[in-house]
């Protein structure tokens, strides 16, 4: 891209290549520059690692070993199958070599803030390995090939949603798509994961570009990239350039540097201009979106033949000595890491996975690292502003103009406050992106992300109990049409009983026929009893007549 | 003939005219009678919808959907407790009506809970059967009787009848809203 080129694409004028306007967004000092001074570390290997497969309510687990077995780095440890999407599944793979200690439920540093299912595995330092895959020249793979490959390597978006990639990739698949948007905009402070891979590993993110572009066969590939990253921008020109030369087509843009540019939907509005509406999905639109980490995994899957065992993971905060990025392999607790960057517990005031405005604090510090464990932060006391006096709203409107998404804080502030579902779905509460835009600005410190989430939750459950309420409806309804029925059927019963009385006489001397195959009745009782006690009225007159005949006799 | 003719044809198209203009307005007046009655049912349906459905009856009606036709016919809306704040809020909304506090004499808002039977102190005396709203609950004369978790809407009708006091009313697990849809499944086949 020559200087005028990027002058016009940054001012949204001229070729084809250009920005588009959104709305919102904010400017946070980026704190990124800290964790960047240094290249990325390859991390040592831990005493233990508990690598995540997966939440068991999230689907099946379906295990390759047990504990006490041994096992090579890239093995494949086990998988998950997917329950909502039937045949989808996410294999898990072994970071290094050793010895699988158990099985166990753990907290892992990703945003379920639940304990998953993970494997211990206790390392054994020799990192002996399985021979990779040879690799195979992957412009000679149809789509299908190149997704099952993708699929086969366990990647996850490594933005940090962790949706399988190859399953992204299927689900645009029976749609002409158009554009392939590779997200490099790493917008949120804090987090620079993305940038120092791009800046040391360009043509690998380029190369993994290509064949995502071929294995969702797009017409177009756009990498998506801020303009406030000088380094970034040159080192993917030249990787552009390079494989330009060769067989890609892949195009470099320039978004403006505001947050929350990098979210799905704000990205591929700022690339290509498309508002997806509420509710759909991007492929709808012909448009895919990948982040420069699933790239990368790609590019190491296919040209390399290694499944995904490790990740860029950024550690920055002022309780480290030395932040920096590291190659984290998954499953190392993310006090390990802490330690190798020289951290002093004492300043340390809360541990954050995720940047700093959305981030969530992390339930525990032996958390494991996932596949989409992007930024861990320990932050000191007074970095990520403390929580001041929150203070009554005073209707500035700051929060309406950095909203993303165009929403009304104030409103669904509002809203919330009395629990008005109805208005609050009126109003887009489901859109909202929990960007945290809005409580950056906001001038009475109000933590509106944090109402507007318990507001959404409040929502799910209602409608959860409503489709319950529907099944309790239909049931009181059917045991009311039995009620009914039951009703209906007794006078008839009660009828049959005198009907049944002429034909008791046929009745019994149909039992005297030896036919024993009748109800028990009360008439029928009642008769036989009387006709007993005849019987031995009888007997006694017949004896005491002989008695008295005998006597006679005498 | 002419001016008889004329008078004739006068009258007759005055007495058209008229029985025209009868029967268009009696049109009229039937589709305002209809638009009313569907007006009026779309409206309980609406009520009904929002109540919880239950069928717990301490509303002093048998059922929600009896309450929802009160409702529709002025009855005040504030007396459902298991629907609790947000039952009354959404009824004010759809009728238009202030937003009242729960009626106290009704009773008292609860967290959602299940009915379970200790099992081994039932006698088999079929009373909850008979009291249960939505057939929740299993068993026969003289055998041992248990509730179906997921059907159960908590209504504490078994509670009462159930001469032994074997019936506790405990929180319900989170894995119920899965179970549901099963049973929608199996409700479809139903005959």
């Amino acid at each position: 891209m020559s200087p005028l080129q990027r002058i016009q694409s940054m001012l949204g004028v001229g070729t084809s290549l250009s920005s588009r306007r959104t709305a919102g967004g904010i400017k946070p000092p980026s704190y990124k520059e800290h964790s960047l001074r240094s290249r990325i570390m390859p991390m040592p290997i831990p005493p233990q690692l508990k690598i995540p497969v997966g939440a068991t309510e999230s689907g099946t687990i379906a295990l390759d070993i047990a504990a006490g077995d041994h096992v090579h780095k890239y093995q494949k440890l086990a998988q998950l199958q997917l329950s909502a999407q039937g045949r989808t599944s996410i294999p898990v793979h072994a970071p290094t070599s050793g010895i699988v200690s158990a099985i166990e439920e753990a907290y892992v540093a990703d945003h379920s803030q639940q304990k998953q299912v993970c494997i211990v595995l206790k390392t054994d330092g020799l990192d002996t390995s399985l021979p990779l895959e040879p690799a195979v020249d992957y412009r000679q793979l149809a789509s299908e090939e190149l997704v099952t490959a993708i699929r086969r390597a366990g990647i996850v978006g490594m933005g940090g949603a962790g949706f399988p990639a190859a399953d992204k990739i299927d689900s645009a698949a029976h749609q002409a798509l158009d554009l392939l948007i590779i997200n490099a905009a790493e917008c949120e402070p804090y987090i620079s994961a993305d940038e120092a891979l791009i800046r040391e590993r360009a043509e690998g993110v380029v190369t993994g570009a290509e064949i995502l572009q071929r294995a969702s066969s797009a017409r177009r590939c756009i990498i998506a990239i801020e303009s406030s990253k000088p380094n970034a921008i040159q080192a993917l020109e030249q990787a552009i350039e390079a494989q330009t030369n060769i067989t890609g087509n892949c195009e470099l843009l320039l978004v403006p540097s505001k947050y929350p540019v990098g979210s799905e939907k704000q990205l591929i509005q700022s690339v290509s201009g498309i508002e997806i509406p509420s509710g759909q999905h991007p492929a709808q639109h012909g448009v895919l979106v990948h982040n420069v980490g699933t790239s990368y995994a790609v590019f190491q899957a296919l040209v390399l033949g290694r499944p995904c065992i490790s990740r860029i993971t950024t550690l920055s905060g002022q309780a480290l000595k030395t932040p920096k990025n590291f190659e984290a392999l998954i499953g190392c607790s993310v006090e390990f890491l802490f330690e190798i960057c020289g951290i002093d517990k004492s300043l340390r005031h809360k541990t954050l996975l995720g940047g700093s405005l959305m981030g969530l604090q992390l339930p525990s510090d032996n958390a494991a690292v996932s596949k989409t464990t992007n930024c861990l932060i320990a932050a000191g006391s007074d970095e990520l502003a403390p929580p001041t006096e929150i203070q009554a709203c005073i209707r500035c409107g700051f929060c309406a103009d950095a909203c993303p998404v165009r929403l009304l804080p104030q409103q669904l502030l509002a809203f919330s406050k009395t629990a008005n579902n109805s208005q609050l779905l009126e109003h887009g509460l489901m859109d909202c992106i929990e960007c945290g835009a809005c409580d950056y600005v906001c001038p009475s410190h109000i933590p509106l992300v944090s109402i507007y989430k318990d507001s959404k939750a409040a929502i799910e459950t209602r409608l959860t109990n409503h489709e319950r309420s529907k099944v309790w409806q239909q049931r009181f309804q059917y045991h009311q049409s039995r009620i009914k029925k039951e009703k209906d059927q007794a006078p008839t019963r009660t009828k049959a009983v005198p009907a049944k009385k002429p034909a008791a006489e046929s009745e019994v001397s149909a039992s005297n026929n030896g036919n024993e195959q009748e109800f028990f009745s009360k008439e029928k009782a009642s008769r036989e009893i009387a006709a007993a006690v005849a019987r031995v009225k009888a007997r006694r007159d017949e004896s005491k007549k002989a008695a008295s005949v005998q006597d006679k006799s005498k | 003939m002419l001016p008889l003719n004329t008078f004739w044809l006068v009258q007759l198209s005055l007495s058209g005219g008229l029985i025209l203009a009868t029967s268009l307005l009696l049109l009229k007046i039937y589709k305002y009678l209809c638009y009313q009655l569907t007006a009026q049912k779309s409206l309980v349906k609406q009520i009904n919808r929002i109540l919880p459905q239950t069928q717990c009856g301490q509303c002093g009606h048998p059922g929600c959907l009896p309450y929802a036709r009160a409702i529709s016919e002025g009855e005040a809306s504030n007396r459902c407790p298991p629907g609790g704040h947000e039952t009354i809020l959404e009824l004010a909304e759809l009728l238009n009506e202030p937003v009242l506090e729960l009626d106290p004499s009704h009773g008292q808002f609860k967290e959602f809970s299940v009915a379970v039977i200790r099992e081994d102190e039932c006698i088999g005396c079929t009373k909850c059967i008979q009291a249960c709203p939505v057939d929740a609950i299993l068993g026969g004369p003289k055998l041992m009787h248990t509730v179906i978790e997921a059907e159960c809407t908590g209504c504490d009708l078994c509670v009462e009848p159930c001469p032994v006091d074997c019936i506790d009313m405990l929180k319900h697990c989170e894995d119920a809203p899965v179970i549901f849809s099963k049973i929608h499944d199996i409700q479809g086949a139903r005959p």
